[in-house]
């Protein structure tokens, strides 16, 4: 694609790769708001949080046959099954709910390790091809480049799902409960919102955001054996970059991750393996205690 | 007089398991011997999350990190520029504890959770840049034909598994021995003091955050050694070596052994590291369920919470640990480093 687009003028190479970033980075804003949900509101550091988007990713590959009935319903089993995850999730939590991130991460570990198991056991261990509806198989042309249709309409599905994310947590009861639970969980526990209906709730929600995206972005991040993990670590940078509680810093985070991922390496392709740390370790510098301050620390 | 008791049987045990691991290479075959250094060298990291996790109280998923700059420094050292051993630990040392400075400001002003996250991170993209720098670390391929290590100037290089076995037992126990003198000076009182009372530590006048990067870089220190060892005991290195899952059955391994407690920590580390690798013999192709599978048992049969798992030695019905009660032998109080 760089080969194809080379030699107009000097903006021009790096127009798809940035492209591609904003793909990207709104792939990994959608699977990490849910972590950032998950910890924000139900205090819990869920590491099986990449788990639930391969469960999308292999619903996708499993399910979808090149028409657009099979992307809906794709969608649906893959929203439904990672959902249903997240409740089973927050059903195995029960016991350490209260506190102890030590024990909640040993824990939800030990489900990642057994979930990813029983993936590799079920759809086998090699990479499988997903198959994206036949329409958007082609390429379109964007200022005079070939760009994959797929990718763009993503962009556009994917925008749109931020947008209505950004006015749920605004707008409605539910978005409010969650902004007050993230604020002062003790004062909504007083309103009698019950904390272990939050915890299956939220968790439900995460593996709802996690499996659409999974399923979604299959064609960009594939399922297979590295999947949850290399999910799990972008979504960690994203809530350690972007902090908490703030929509506009994760999604902000989550572009410059895409960007980095994709512009970062056209552009500086020998340092490109130091970037995204470098990155994390900039922004943590600069402002560690305003980000930790943020955060609540028990 | 109980502690007496207590202390003198746990030092017997110690002395045996001491004997056991020494004549261990005679006894078993050489694969096993060759596993057993390699356990050693994880067991060495274990510790080395225990000063962090249980003595600093800063839970690390990322003690990996240093772990792998160690072990590719000495690879690196090895086959390009010298086979000695002494050398090869300083520098694998020194490395890991330059990792280890480089991250100090993003964890140190962080607690908890968050601390989990943030070396969670750090682990996990310094396995993306061993994977991708190729020309240095032989990529997702590894860096293999690393030459025998000889301990010291004019020795011979440790040729079979037993020797190399031994060197990694005398090292391990050094380091080890170094660090439980550590931790009995007032530099080590200090560390748990912060971890059980910051705010009294603080007012009283304690740079907290000055002796967290102390820590910080000693452990990272420790973890860089442990991977020399791993390079000795392998003579091979690739970035799976170093990869998440051991991260976390480190810090499982550590928690099971009691947090606080560097003998807890190598035995718990050793115990677990052991179980991975027995299940991969056994049970090819299903350990990673078993496995987790044995993560979430182990949560649930530490009902206390994991991380203050030697509560549970209490007698049941006793009332929980409070900062205004006498500490135990594992817990500073602000008020002894006064007197």
């Amino acid at each position: 694609m760089i080969a194809v687009a080379a030699g107009t003028n000097r903006i021009d190479p790096y127009l798809i790769p940035a492209l591609d970033g904003v793909a990207y980075g709104l792939l990994v804003f959608v699977a990490a708001s849910g972590l950032v949900f998950c910890f924000g509101v139900a205090n819990i550091l869920n590491l099986a949080h990449g788990l639930l988007y391969a469960i999308g990713g292999y619903t996708a590959a499993a399910v979808l046959d090149g028409g657009w009935a099979s992307l809906a319903l794709a969608l649906a089993v893959g929203v439904l099954a990672a959902a249903a995850a997240g409740v089973l999730l927050a059903g195995l939590l029960t016991p350490v709910a209260t506190g102890n991130h030590l024990s909640q991460a040993l824990l939800t570990f030990g489900v990642a390790l057994a979930g990813g198991s029983l993936l590799v056991a079920g759809f086998g261990p090699d990479n499988p091809q997903v198959q994206v509806p036949a329409a958007l198989e082609g390429s379109v042309m964007v200022a005079g480049h070939r760009y994959a249709a797929y990718r763009l309409v993503f962009i556009v599905v994917a925008a749109v799902l931020a947008a209505g994310l950004y006015l749920v947590v605004r707008r409605t009861r539910a978005g409010m409960l969650v902004r007050a639970a993230v604020d002062d969980p003790e004062m909504v526990a007083c309103l009698g919102v019950s904390p272990a209906r939050i915890r299956a709730g939220v968790l439900a929600a995460a593996g709802a955001l996690a499996g659409a995206a999974g399923v979604l972005g299959a064609p960009i991040i594939g399922p297979g054996t590295g999947t949850a993990d290399t999910v799990l670590l972008l979504s960690l940078v994203v809530v350690v970059l972007g902090g908490l509680g703030s929509m506009a810093g994760t999604l902000l985070a989550a572009l410059a991750i895409g960007e980095i991922q994709t512009l970062g390496v056209a552009l500086l392709p020998s340092a490109a393996p130091f970037l995204l740390f470098a990155a994390m370790a900039a922004v943590l510098a600069v402002r560690a205690r305003g980000l930790a301050g943020r955060w609540r620390t028990a | 007089m109980r502690g007496e008791v207590i202390r003198r049987v746990r030092g017997g045990i110690a002395a045996l398991v001491l004997v056991g691991l020494v004549v261990a290479p005679w006894v078993v075959d050489d694969y096993t011997t060759s596993i057993l250094a390699r356990t050693l060298a994880l067991a060495l990291v274990g510790v080395s999350v225990a000063l962090l996790t249980g003595v600093a109280g800063m839970p690390t998923l990322g003690q990996t990190a240093p772990y792998a700059a160690g072990a590719y420094a000495c690879a690196v050292v090895g086959s390009r520029i010298s086979d000695v051993g002494v050398v090869q630990l300083v520098v694998a040392a020194a490395a890991g504890a330059l990792l280890a400075a480089l991250t100090v400001p993003l964890v140190v002003h962080a607690r908890g959770v968050i601390v989990l996250m943030i070396t969670l991170a750090i682990g996990e993209l310094v396995v993306v840049v061993l994977g991708r720098w190729r020309s240095v670390t032989g990529g997702t391929d590894g860096l293999a034909g690393i030459p025998a290590v000889r301990p010291f100037w004019g020795l011979p290089a440790l040729a079979s598994d037993q020797a190399r076995y031994l060197y990694a037992l005398v090292v391990v126990a050094t380091l080890i021995g170094a660090v439980l003198v550590l931790l009995r000076t007032r530099a080590g009182l200090v560390l748990r003091a912060g971890r059980d009372d910051e705010t009294r530590l603080r007012a009283s006048g304690h740079r907290v955050a000055l002796h967290l990067s102390g820590a910080h870089i000693a452990a990272g220190a420790i973890a860089g050694a442990a991977g020399s060892l791993l390079v000795v005991a392998q003579q091979y290195i690739s970035p799976a070596d170093f990869g998440f899952d051991t991260s976390a059955l480190l810090l499982l391994g550590v928690v099971i052994g009691g947090t606080a407690s560097v003998g807890g920590a190598l035995v718990g580390a050793a115990l677990v590291i052991a179980v991975r690798d027995w299940l991969f013999g056994v049970l090819p192709g299903h350990a990673p369920l078993v496995l987790g599978a044995l993560f979430v048992a182990t949560v649930y049969l530490l009902p206390t919470g994991v991380s203050r798992a030697r509560v549970r030695l209490r007698p049941p019905g006793a009332p929980a640990l409070r900062p205004d009660q006498p500490a135990t032998h594992d817990q500073a109080t602000v008020a002894e480093l006064h007197r």
